[in-house]
């Protein structure tokens, strides 16, 4: 039953994990919620230390302690979360206010309480396992590979607060299974659930009801006279809120003309995450009333084209597709990533939307773009993309962790094999000041144009701006000149600026939104010029073109830059930094520091044991290095596995989810192995192969997208997935289990430190995995992976575990001749 | 149980030390230092490349609206601290040296008539007030409308008239504006707000989050009626060092 109940705990702390992140990614920014989630989890390396100091009083009482830490989990899943919600933290003040770091450290410490239970749980099973270690490692990440695409398909239908309560109520099946350990032992069991759930699951709704930080869209907007919340849609793709405007309209039209005189028509607002704003507008088949869609910077497209067939790149609530339909698109591809958005627009809103998403001419795939215009063979005259992130967000550089495979060379290389002659691409973005995303934008379009072999790509490109938007048309042939033309009058009669095309003058730059120099149309030209890598390396900001090997197109900081823009003076020197990158930066040191504290603590105790000389600093290093190099593999692959599978989601269930059921395969086969072939050899093994399998991957990995595995048969491309993750992960499960194993002959008191050193290492590897590959590209993530193991597998001593015995390798001699090697 | 104590101190600091009673030296003081401070800030932010210091009528202004006066209660001892404050509705009043700036970019002269979207507070419109500006203030927030009309009729701004409603249309009745301030944030720059400028009069709009709105655009409008905006982030900095021209 100790198995059971790990696999269960094992699970429902994984799944606590992900909610975790998914309610601070609602009630406060997706990148506080990343530290906050990312520092609870050294809640494993706590663990590991109070194992440590107390190991002999606490085995004394294995089953009570474990049991006692499985209830411990259900009760604090929910009451830590709801008590960090009631903690004033307000994170847009830290700039401001001291005082709001003292109230983070007390969100880390309030939310690592349940990971404290669960870890202590599993490192003591793990403490108590002896030569069966295998098996309990096996039970662990059985269960965090079955939690993490539980609990997201769970996050489909249930609201976040609900998903809480069972995962909390998980703690106590665990608890349970413990107690169950005899028939006598029945009724305790029983009295245990029972008493809590009691606790556990009636906890009034309001205290567990995500309290969204009033400074985000969404409680602003409710605090507007007559807006009402009538809906949420839970979807682990982003929770998404509606609000029906009854008394001010709603007037969401970014981009618009500052001579725009048109009534914006009724709309009803789409939050996601209670943040980015995307409106279902009122249509009711006549077009009329929708003429202030043309007054915004994205109808530029439009006057270059007649009755195009459009692509719809992230559709939302249908601006997009109601444009293509007021500019009388013969066809319009609809294609948005959230189903619940696209459920509300032709369920609830079918109405009010004039059944927009079911019109004869408008289709619509609930895909995402990348895998979309992979798997796609129709051709289009337009490719739209609009304005996907939020204003203040973009302004404030949140998305700089954040991923996008749509902004890289590879996908605008995709979206021109997808146009038709003459076609265009057109996407909207915020216009940052000083520009940086608007600038790479522009790098990677020429980038992929010069890729496709384009000798003058200023030919086929066109940039126009508002005040605060840019739009950027790239074509497949040369924009004739009287297409500029058009593109002079749709910017004139506007108010817009044109930025560049091909034959534009100085004169007619920075007329009517006015920036402090014509930063835009420099960079454009320079780009464009035969000094485009000077210019590239002497502008502030990274403004190289992105690729899907660093697709971190919102992270334009270079750190070589950081001390100038530190040193600059005046209040507005906070817009020149990216919050999303310090946080990942803060993230980083204070797992460090937390880690080094956790790690050492320990070491005074365990210091009064006899232990074989360095066995501390090999049992460090061999740990350390498993940590990192496990996270590291798994963050790489699971980047690129997204990309190919084309749905976020679904990578992320398949990915871990295959990733750690393997890894525990490999953890329950590696006793058994090391039986026969001894433990350094077994390690040497899996050292090897899973290196090998790493870095044929690595090689592999470009060609995969594009490749017909599974092209267009979603389920096939999973098998896929499957196959090649299979033999990687179960290399990867044989280090851990076989190094604790070893010291658990040798040294068994370490053994809890070695799991809270792995527990700390995770948490750091986590945030270092994604700075690596912010910097160098997941190409290096991979490559540091199989450095850290080649070290762990260095470090290796072996146990007390009998030496190789089969006979057909004996006589071979190739252990021995392979282990010279190492 | 010691280190326990110090691990709670910053929230007991912030529980009893900032309701700790002020007194008027203390208010006076703390007062003539923010405005030294705003000043002082002015000398080294460029606006758009050039230095912009903040006109001795906007500083004396600022020196006669009493800051802490259009602050919560628990927030008071940091009323004259050059920062944004939270003001309850996930509203704000803006960094005193924003309020200066925004003030001073307006260039109003004594009489001229000014459309304010976004009450808050108040404290914008009674520094408007002070210089001797008319202000029309609309605040879509019942709860703050009527907090800042109670605030500013109690201090005696008889030049202010705050509305609840929404401020989107502007007020044709008192339009055109010489000037117009938009605090609450949009999707865009209402077109009806440009209408209602007066040729020559000047529109100024914060831009970002909350408690980092220091960005700032300016909307001109020529005699001719050409409308100009102009993007101005107070901070010395270039992106690029050096550029060739084509």
């Amino acid at each position: 039953m100790l198995l059971a109940a790990v696999f269960v705990l094992s699970a429902a702390a994984i799944a606590c994990e992900i909610l975790l992140m998914r309610l601070f990614s609602i009630v406060a920014w997706h990148h506080f919620a990343y530290m906050i989630i990312s520092l609870a989890l050294l809640g494993y390396g706590i663990s590991g230390s109070i194992i440590a100091f107390a190991r002999e009083w606490l085995l004394r009482r294995f089953r009570l302690v474990i049991a006692t830490c499985c209830a411990g989990f259900t009760l604090l899943t929910v009451a830590s979360f709801a008590l960090a919600q009631i903690l004033p933290f307000n994170p847009l003040e830290i700039y401001w206010d001291m005082a709001q770091l003292a109230w983070l450290a007390a969100i880390y410490l309030c939310l690592a309480l349940p990971f404290l239970c669960a870890a202590t749980a599993i490192g003591l099973a793990l403490s108590q396992a002896g030569q069966g270690v295998g098996k309990v490692y096996f039970a662990d990440l059985l269960g965090a590979g079955t939690g993490a695409p539980a609990i997201i398909a769970a996050m489909f239908w249930l609201p976040p607060e609900q998903c809480l309560k069972l995962v909390a109520a998980a703690g106590l099946v665990a608890a349970a299974l413990i107690l169950l350990r005899k028939p006598r032992r029945v009724m305790p069991a029983i009295g245990v659930l029972l008493v809590g759930i009691a606790l556990a699951l009636p906890w009034p709704a309001p205290w567990l009801e995500p309290r969204i930080s009033p400074y985000k869209g969404l409680p602003q907007t409710l605090a507007l006279p007559g807006m009402a919340l009538v809906a949420d849609r839970p979807s682990p793709l982003g929770h998404v809120s509606v609000v029906e405007a009854r008394e001010v309209p709603l007037r969401h039209a970014p981009g618009l003309s500052l001579a725009a005189t048109m009534p914006i028509p009724d709309q009803v607002g789409l939050f996601i995450d209670g943040d980015a704003l995307t409106a279902i507008t009122r249509f009711d088949g006549d077009t009329a009333p929708l003429a202030f869609l043309d007054q915004q910077i994205a109808a530029l497209p439009y006057h270059l084209l007649v009755a195009p067939e459009v692509l719809v790149l992230g559709a939302g609530g249908g601006a997009d597709v109601l444009r293509a339909l007021y500019h009388g698109a013969k066809r319009v591809d609809a294609v948005e990533l959230n189903s619940r958005i696209a459920e509300l627009v032709r369920g609830r809103y079918g109405d009010f939307s004039g059944n927009l998403y079911d019109r004869p001419e408008v289709q619509l795939h609930v895909a995402e773009a990348r895998a979309f215009l992979a798997h796609s063979r129709k051709q289009y005259d337009l490719i739209q993309i609009s304005l996907l992130d939020s204003f203040a967000a973009a302004a404030a550089g949140l998305y700089a962790l954040n991923e996008s495979t749509l902004y890289t060379v590879e996908a605008i290389a995709a979206m021109l094999r997808r146009l038709k002659p003459a076609g265009l691409i057109s996407i909207t973005r915020w216009l940052k000041n000083p520009p940086r995303d608007n600038v790479r934008l522009f790098a990677t379009a020429v980038a992929a144009l010069k890729a496709q072999g384009v000798k003058r790509p200023g030919k086929r490109l066109a940039l126009i701006r508002s005040w605060d938007t840019v739009t950027l048309l790239v074509a497949n042939d040369p924009i004739p000149a009287e297409a500029i033309g058009r593109v002079r009058a749709f910017a004139d009669r506007r108010g817009f600026d044109p930025v560049f095309f091909d034959g534009i003058s100085d004169a007619e730059v920075n007329k009517r939104n006015v920036l402090a120099r014509p930063f835009l149309y420099e960079a454009a030209v320079a780009l464009l010029g035969p000094e485009a890598a000077a210019f590239t390396k002497a502008y502030a900001y990274d403004i190289s073109p992105t690729t899907d090997d660093r697709p971190y197109f919102f992270h334009t900081l270079k750190l070589g830059q950081l001390k100038t823009i530190l040193s600059a003076t005046g209040p507005g020197r906070a817009t020149l930094i990216e919050w999303g990158y310090v946080v990942l930066w803060a993230t980083l040191a204070q797992a460090v520091i937390a880690s080094v504290l956790l790690i050492l603590l320990p070491l005074k105790t365990l210091s009064r044991a006899p232990a074989a000389g360095g066995a501390r600093l090999r049992t460090l290093i061999y740990f350390a290095a498993l940590g990192f190099g496990f996270l590291f593999l798994e963050i790489a692959f699971m980047q690129r596995f997204t990309l190919y599978l084309g749905h976020p989601l679904y990578a992320v269930a398949v990915v871990l989810s295959a990733f750690l059921i393997f890894a525990g395969a490999g953890s329950r086969t590696s006793a058994w192995l090391a039986a026969r072939l001894g433990a350094v050899f077994s390690l040497r093994l899996a050292v090897a192969a899973l290196i090998a399998l790493a870095l044929a991957y690595l090689a592999l990995f470009p060609a995969l997208p594009a490749t017909a595995v599974g092209a267009g048969v979603a389920w096939l491309r999973v098998l896929f997935a499957v196959a090649l993750i299979a033999p990687l992960a179960f290399a990867m499960g044989f280090p851990f289990p076989l190094g604790l194993a070893a010291l658990d002959a040798r040294a068994a008191h370490l053994v809890p430190w070695a799991w809270g050193i792995n527990g700390c290492a995770s948490v750091i590897s986590a945030a270092l995995a994604t700075l690596l590959a912010i910097e160098f590209g997941f190409t290096t993530v991979v490559l540091a992976a199989a450095g850290f193991y080649v070290v762990a597998a260095m470090t290796f001593r072996g146990g007390a575990v009998p030496p190789p015995s089969i006979r057909i390798w004996e006589t071979t001699k190739l252990p021995r001749l392979l282990s010279r090697f190492w | 149980m010691k280190h326990l104590m110090i691990l709670l101190w910053p929230a007991v600091w912030l529980v009893l030390g900032t309701d700790a009673p002020v007194l008027a030296d203390d208010i006076a003081d703390a007062h003539s230092r923010m405005i030294r401070t705003v000043k002082a800030m002015a000398q080294i932010t460029p606006i758009a490349g050039k230095k912009h210091p903040i006109s001795i009528k906007v500083l004396a202004a600022m020196g006669q609206v009493k800051r802490h006066k259009f602050v919560p209660r628990v927030r008071r001892s940091l009323a004259y601290e050059n920062r944004p404050l939270p003001i309850g509705h996930g509203q704000t009043i803006s960094q005193p040296y924003m309020v200066a700036l925004m003030t001073d970019l307006l260039e109003l002269e004594k009489g001229d008539t000014v459309f304010e979207m976004g009450t808050g507070s108040g404290y914008q419109a009674a520094v408007l007030a002070a210089l001797g500006v008319r202000v029309q203030t609309v605040e879509i927030i019942k709860d703050l409308a009527d907090e800042a009309k109670a605030r500013l009729r109690e201090l005696n701004y008889s030049h202010v008239t705050v509305r609840w409603a929404d401020g989107y249309y502007g007020d044709p009745e008192n339009a055109p504006f010489d000037g117009i301030i938009i605090t609450a944030a949009a999707s865009h720059i209402p077109p009806p707000l440009i209408a209602q400028l007066k040729p020559g009069g000047r529109m100024i709009i914060p831009v970002g989050p909350k408690f980092m709105a220091q960005q700032l655009v300016l909307v001109s409008k020529a005699s001719d009626g050409k409308v100009t905006t102009r993007r101005l982030l107070p901070v010395a900095f270039v992106p690029v060092t050096r550029t060739r021209k084509p």
